[in-house]
């Protein structure tokens, strides 16, 4: 295998890496509640323009914008739960559908209001530079920033399966009334995992801000990307997401290099409807 | 002393009712039975003192105190355990993490790891399957389950919905075995169970629901002699 495949693959799949832990966030708040959340891009969106911020303000690189953007989301997360989330859940599914994307546009039009149009970015060598390993030239914040997103996902499925916490975040969603039996507030545990989803989500956006560019609709790119991953990864599983996310980030960087980089989406898309075919369900989901 | 006193309790859902007018009273201790035919309003009232669904009207009264108007979150934490209809057990969860679920109200989280030695004791099945996830039990381990987890959070008063429903002759007996000795512990239980005979055989008192109104009531055995609850409820005469 040439070096240059080589680079390709690890590139791939460190971008899926990220990938994996936006759409977690996604997959999560679906599993818990069967909302789908229209805002999640912008809210990757608006981690990306807190790390910007911090970083014009403060000087600051991912060691400061990362914990900051994740506990600013997930406050976010929880003010969009109980100011509208719970409100428009007991509405009709449609409710829920229009009051996220109207959130999604509040968000967006909101940051075009106060940062403008153009286009931003973080300097390129805010997280080291590009070194070579083994004849592999690696972006040293893409290295950090996959690897960053393969522990905090990892760490989020284990919160799920293996606390005390997420046995009750999963009692809400599977029985809600049965989960009020044992003493759980639904609209807390709810409310939480709405925190832990936007902080994750926080936690992606200010990684993608240091090798990506940031604008008002940079989300909208982003959550297709999430909702491709959720859907083949599986809804409601986080180990769907993170396999979809590798693979999706695998395959674009693949098609970029064999086929050509216009053609990546479309290669991607291609496989994603044709998985489908086979398991509509996705990789990981419950059929 | 009187742990829960209902009266005239009235449940609605939507324009129907659930419960048009039940009375009733549960000594510390003791065990009461609530009997009926299916829609004559066991599971409404059991379901309304839990909290899960709000009552329109009358009171309910635990160790004291109005808890009519609370939510379910809040009445268990009181020290009210209800085996609901159905189970309503988390089948995506082990055995275990269903047991400790229910020790959530438990204002000190170290009891939970004595009482769940103490429900692996009673059950020694769910011992067994604690690993297990509960979607994969047998309706009698499920209904173990059920009493097990209500049973976590130490209550004072335990409801049991239909616990005999569905349940093979065998796991009925140790059901009732089971209840028998932890009555016999000074646990206070209501149950709603639809086997009259069973019911009558394990209660102390009990009381005959009608299309959602308490009609009778009386001691166990005054209500196994009576011919009106023979002829109504068994059947006979």
């Amino acid at each position: 295998m040439s070096a240059t495949l080589v680079q390709v693959i690890v590139g791939g799949l460190l971008l899926g890496a990220i990938y994996a832990l936006f759409s977690s966030g996604l997959t999560l708040i679906w599993g818990m509640m069967n909302v789908v959340n229209f805002a999640h891009g912008d809210f990757v969106m608006v981690a990306m323009y807190i790390a910007y911020v911090v970083y014009v303000l403060l000087g600051g690189g991912p060691l400061a914008s990362v914990p900051i953007a994740a506990v600013s989301l997930a406050t976010i997360g929880i003010l969009a739960y109980f100011l509208l989330v719970r409100h428009v859940m007991r509405g009709p599914m449609i409710a829920q559908i229009l009051g996220t994307f109207g959130l999604a546009l509040l968000l967006r039009y909101s940051m075009f209001g106060a940062a403008g149009a153009n286009f931003l970015s973080l300097p390129d060598n805010l997280v080291g530079g590009t070194y070579e390993i083994f004849g592999i030239r690696l972006q040293a914040s893409r290295v950090v920033a996959g690897i960053v997103a393969l522990l905090v996902t990892a760490g989020l499925h284990l919160l799920l399966t293996r606390t005390s916490l997420g046995s009750k975040m999963l009692a809400v969603s599977e029985d809600a009334t049965a989960a009020q039996l044992m003493g759980i507030r639904p609209d807390y545990m709810q409310a939480i995992a709405w925190g832990i989803a936007a902080g994750a989500t926080g936690i992606a956006g200010a990684l993608i801000a240091t090798f990506f560019y940031i604008s008002p609709t940079v989300g909208e790119t982003l959550a297709i990307i999430a909702f491709v991953t959720v859907a083949l990864g599986g809804f409601g599983s986080v180990p769907g997401a993170l396999v979809a996310g590798l693979l999706i980030g695998l395959i674009e960087s693949l098609s970029a290099y064999w086929i050509g980089g216009v053609w990546k989406d479309v290669v991607v898309y291609i496989l994603f409807i044709f998985v489908l075919w086979f398991r509509p369900q996705g990789l990981m989901g419950k059929s | 002393m009187t742990l829960l006193s209902i009266r005239n309790l009235e449940v609605h859902y939507g324009d129907l009712i659930g419960v048009a007018d039940v009375s009733l009273d549960v000594a510390e201790g003791e065990v009461v039975a609530l009997l009926g035919s299916n829609g004559a309003g066991k599971t409404t009232t059991l379901n309304a003192v839990a909290g899960l669904i709000p009552a329109s009207g009358g009171s309910i009264t635990f160790a004291g105190e109005r808890i009519d108007g609370k939510p379910a979150y809040a009445v268990v934490s009181r020290r009210i355990g209800l085996s609901p209809e159905g189970w309503r057990l988390f089948v995506g969860q082990s055995v275990e993490n269903n047991l400790m679920l229910g020790a959530t109200p438990l204002a000190d989280r170290s009891r939970a790891a004595p009482l769940l030695e103490r429900v692996y004791a009673i059950f020694p099945r769910l011992a067994e399957r604690r690993l297990q996830l509960a979607g994969t039990m047998s309706g009698g381990e499920r209904q173990m389950l059920a009493v097990g987890r209500a049973l976590m959070s130490d209550p004072r008063l335990l409801m049991l919905d239909e616990p005999s429903l569905g349940l093979a002759p065998a796991t009925v007996e140790i059901m009732y075995e089971t209840l028998e000795r932890l009555h016999g512990e000074g646990l206070t239980i209501l149950l709603a169970e639809q086997s009259v005979e069973l019911a009558l055989e394990f209660a102390d008192r009990a009381y005959v629901l009608q299309v959602g109104r308490t009609v009778m009531s009386g001691t166990a055995s005054d209500l196994a002699d009576d011919p009106e609850v023979q002829k109504v409820y068994l059947g006979m005469g």
